[in-house]
């Protein structure tokens, strides 16, 4: 493209015709004061900050909204353009509250930083300042108004990222006030990014309030491990604790957003059920905590013990999909040396048949960038918004530069972006509805295609240049998901397109590639003999367990099938971080492990990104590093291959073969006639299909001990949702209903919700008030609660 | 050469030098004193004395410390150590408030930079302490101290409030 030519303070600069002054400038190392100005919002040019000296303009103009013109000359540093900064600077001050020293923002913040270099030594205003009150917007973002400078950042953030007009400016002029208009909290998944962006202290971390200063954090390089986009995080410390976690600029992953749950899980770390000292069962007095070598002898002599009655396969491991690559190795190391091929991370899954067509690892189908530019995709019981934010950010750009987002899915949460089309169908009913797009996308003439929403979808994919198919949890964790897999995998070649999978958890690429899965060693090696997967090992009722990060009656797909099965299993050993009724009640041998930033690891991203981190802050109490107690506990069990001295040494020796790694979409069959299955039929009226995965900030142990995320809306609640015609039909009065599954009875509340396919309920799974119902995609029956 | 012998042994034989020092001793003896007899007696102070530090109070018994942290960060000794939360008011408090005497140097700094004239040092200037841990003020401690000199620390800064 054709350059320009310009002078900014006598540097000659070149830039692309269009762009304005402030990016040319920024580029090239050349600071212009801003605040309204932001690189990933639109321009508002309201704060009048950037105001520099343009040769032959007759006044100062704003840097921000002014292109670049051929032969431009300007000055930043001129009399006219400090001038015009320093009275900027004046105004914007005469209602800005002089209680820096309270303020979080205080000595980060922009104003501070912009008085001192832009700004007059003395104030000239005398009046009476303005006072705006507080608004309560929620748990997670604290309001000061006062401080407020209108730089409308905030607001311009919902309307463009967050997609959720949520903030909004009230009255003009020196009345203008920043706020919710109704008063209620903010309910973006990605609300915590105005902290951020505020540039001064009106929008602060609620969690993080008052409790350490700009200048004492450390900062440290971390990966997020909720989801499996692995968003880059600088976590501040000071005093050995995590204090609060902000966004590091990446543009391929996470641009420079961070989702709620990324920031603020950090506050589970030092929630009071962490396990601090190991323990081991007692005869008599239960659980009680012991010194590391006991616990770690109990262990290696449990397991010894339940192999030399039982045999080694008597032993089944679970890990969490979160766990990093280096745990997710020593684990299936340890399992195999001792002769057990059981090995699984993936917890939420109950249909693994399909498992030798899989990929590699489970790949995005494209990198998360290149999401941007697919114009048609098809959500497969995915929900993005909740489960993946920043997959969901991604997804809002490609729609709202004119790509089809289509869904089909069993619960329509609500979409911050505009969807081609939707398609709410029983759990039951995906497969069937699937398999309507792959007819009418493969039907050899696109004009017979029927005018339904299947159809229009079939058009819309076939159509795309870049068509993408995104399988989501609920296609996963689907009874049927080898026949979603093949469908989707048929759909996207009969499309020309990718096929993606969004999976649970930080690291279940990695896991995949560490060797975590039973039928596959570490690095697609082959294994002797294919060991159970989760829901055999549960079936089977396994009597030996080793759990690494999972807490069965809420991480497993089958909660109480998980939890009756570890209850009566003879020697459970956990490697847990919290405590919990399950470790009270049934484990034997507890061992505290780690959590995110007190443990060096590795984490595989959908892309296929190697991201590595090391330890932030030392573990509470006598907790260690999961891959530490897995090599000492290999030592103990006299195994080959666990002389590690550091989780590098770990790490090396899947490094080479983890960087040549190809991604892959995997060898799906082609889908039998059958693959569709038939949508089940209700023999009862009063029976309803169940959806429901996990809720937002119920993904795995970490954030469901976050307090502040616990008190959004967003967390999974245990709350019945019918619609309005089955609420109608089975005459539910209240606001309670009592939900019947097999022998469960349990009276859980009630609310009528569009979102919910009719003949369905929806009830959240990984809670422990629903924990005991079972699986989703079952027939729970609603009565009316006595 | 010899002259200078002679008047060297006359002035040792008349002990004319202890004389001349007697003389002054006896000027002095009749002066008024300038040292006193401390304990018992002290000299005058300044108001801008800095002695031991002391943590003051709002007339209505509120603690002005706020929490800021600016002492601690300007602090050349890293004399301070503050922790801080929300109290249940909502309002920024200190948890923690500990200066460590040993480490102090009694530069003012922090009463310098202390916008709510919380942290003074009073001219309080005689205590001691037997173990190192004495020697660290808590906030209780120096809270106490306030407490106890309060009058005199807002009279000196009254007066030495149009100087500031």
């Amino acid at each position: 493209m054709a350059t320009i030519n310009i002078e900014v303070d006598g540097k000659p600069l070149e830039a692309a015709p269009g762009t304005m002054l402030i990016e040319v400038t920024d580029d090239a190392g050349i600071y212009i004061p801003r605040f309204c100005y932001h690189r990933y919002l639109s321009v508002a040019a309201n704060c009048r900050m950037c105001l520099v000296d343009v040769e032959q303009a007759p006044k100062p103009l704003p840097a921000c909204a002014t292109p670049v013109t051929d032969g431009m000359k300007v000055q930043t540093r001129s009399a006219r353009a400090l001038d015009a900064q320093r009275s900027v600077m004046e105004f914007l001050l005469i209602n800005h509250p002089l209680d820096c020293p309270i303020c979080d923002q205080g000595g980060e913040c922009e104003l501070q930083d912009l008085a001192m270099g832009f700004g007059r030594d003395v104030s000239r205003y005398q009046e009476r300042k303005r006072v705006v009150p507080d608004r309560n917007i929620g748990p997670l973002v604290r309001t000061d108004l006062t401080r407020c400078i209108h730089c409308t950042r905030c607001v311009r953030f919902g309307e463009e990222v967050a997609g959720l007009r949520e903030l909004g400016t009230l009255n003009r002029g020196e009345q203008l006030e920043i706020g919710t208009y109704v008063e209620r909290s903010m309910r973006s998944e990605l609300s915590g990014n105005v902290i951020d962006l505020c540039p001064v202290g009106a929008l602060t971390s609620k969690p993080f309030r008052y409790s350490a200063r700009a200048w004492e954090l450390r900062e440290h390089r971390a990966v997020a491990p909720h989801d499996a986009v692995g968003s880059n995080v600088c976590l501040h410390v000071a005093q050995d604790r995590i204090m609060r976690v902000v966004p590091e600029e990446n543009p391929d992953i996470n641009e420079v957003w961070l989702s709620d749950r990324d920031r603020f899980s950090y506050q589970g770390l030092y929630h009071p059920e962490r396990l601090t000292e190991p323990m081991i069962r007692d005869e008599l007095n239960g659980l009680r905590p012991v010194d590391w070598d006991t616990a770690l002898r109990a262990a290696a002599r449990g397991l010894r013990q339940l192999r030399e009655a039982q045999g080694a396969a008597a032993i089944g491991a679970l890990l969490s999909a979160s766990a990093t690559v280096e745990e997710a190795f020593l684990l299936q190391r340890l399992m195999r040396g001792l002769g057990s091929p059981h090995i699984d991370h993936r917890t939420w899954q109950c249909d693994f048949s399909a498992d030798a067509e899989a990929p590699p690892f489970p790949w995005l189908g494209c990198a998360i960038a290149d999401l941007e530019h697919c114009d048609a995709v098809l959500l497969v019981g995915a929900h993005p918004r909740t489960q993946q934010p920043m997959i969901n950010h991604r997804l809002r750009k490609a729609a709202l530069s004119g790509a089809a987002v289509c869904r089909l899915v069993d619960m329509a949460y609500p979409c911050n972006f505009p969807l081609a089309e939707s398609i709410l169908a029983a759990p039951s009913a995906l497969p069937v509805q699937l398999s309507a797009i792959l007819q009418a996308a493969s039907s050899a003439q696109p004009d017979a295609v029927p005018d339904t929403a299947a159809g229009r979808i079939a058009a819309q994919l076939a159509a795309g240049q870049r068509t993408l198919i995104l399988l989501g949890e609920g296609a996963l964790s689907h009874p049927a998901c080898a026949a979603l897999c093949r469908l989707a995998a048929r759909l996207a070649e009969v499309c020309g397109g990718q096929l993606g999978v969004l999976p649970p958890g930080a690291n279940s690429a990695g896991a995949w590639l560490a060797g975590a899965v039973p039928h596959r060693g570490p690095l697609l090696s082959a294994v002797p003999q294919a060991g159970y997967n989760c829901q055999q090992m549960l079936e089977q009722r396994l009597p030996g367990w080793l759990l690494l990060g999972v807490e069965p009656e809420l991480d497993c797909l089958d909660g109480r099938l998980a939890g009756e099965v570890l209850r009566e299993a003879e020697f459970k050993l956990c490697l847990a971080a919290f405590d919990s009724e399950f470790l009270r009640n049934c484990a034997d041998v507890v061992l505290p492990i780690a959590q995110y930033a007190e443990t060096p690891g590795t984490l595989v991203n959908i892309e296929g990104r190697v991201q590595r981190f090391a330890a932030a802050v030392p573990p509470p109490g006598a907790v260690r590093p999961a891959w530490k107690v897995l090599r000492v506990l290999g030592n103990h069990l006299q195994l080959d291959g666990f002389e590690y001295r550091s989780c590098e040494e770990v790490y090396a020796e899947l490094a080479d073969g983890l960087q040549q790694l190809q991604p892959g979409s995997g060898d799906w069959q082609a889908p039998s006639a059958t693959a569709a299955g038939r949508e089940s039929s209700r023999p009862h009226k009063q029976q309803l299909e169940r959806c429901g995965g996990p809720g937002m900030y119920a993904v795995d142990a970490l954030v469901r001990h976050a307090d502040a995320l616990q008190q959004t809306d967003g967390g999974g609640d245990a709350i019945v949702r019918v619609s309005a015609e089955s609420c109608q039909a089975l005459q539910l009065q209240g606001d309670r209903v009592q939900v019947q599954c097999g022998e469960t009875r349990l009276v859980l509340p009630l609310a009528v919700a569009a979102t919910v396919p009719p003949g369905c309920v929806h009830i959240h799974s990984a809670h422990p008030d629903t924990a005991a119902l079972g699986p989703p995609a079952t027939m729970v029956r609603l009565s009316r609660a006595e | 050469m010899m002259l200078k012998y002679v008047r060297q042994y006359l002035r040792g034989l008349l002990l004319l030098e202890l004389f001349r020092g007697l003389r002054l001793t006896g000027k002095k003896m009749f002066e008024p004193k300038v040292t006193v007899r401390y304990p018992e007696e002290k000299t005058p102070q300044s108001g801008r004395f800095r002695g031991l530090h002391a943590l003051r109070r709002y007339p209505n018994g509120e603690e002005r410390c706020i929490a800021c942290k600016l002492c601690e960060a300007v602090c050349p000794a890293c004399a301070i150590t503050i922790e801080s939360e929300q109290r249940a008011d909502g309002t920024r408090r200190t948890t923690r408030y500990d200066i460590d005497l040993s480490k102090c140097i009694f530069c003012g700094f922090c009463e310098e930079s202390c916008p709510v004239d919380a942290i003074v040092e009073t001219r309080f200037q005689e205590y001691h302490a037997e173990r190192h841990e004495d020697l660290i003020m808590t906030k209780d401690k120096l809270l106490e101290v306030g407490d106890r000199l309060e009058q005199q620390l807002a009279e000196d800064r009254a007066a030495d409030a149009r100087y500031r």
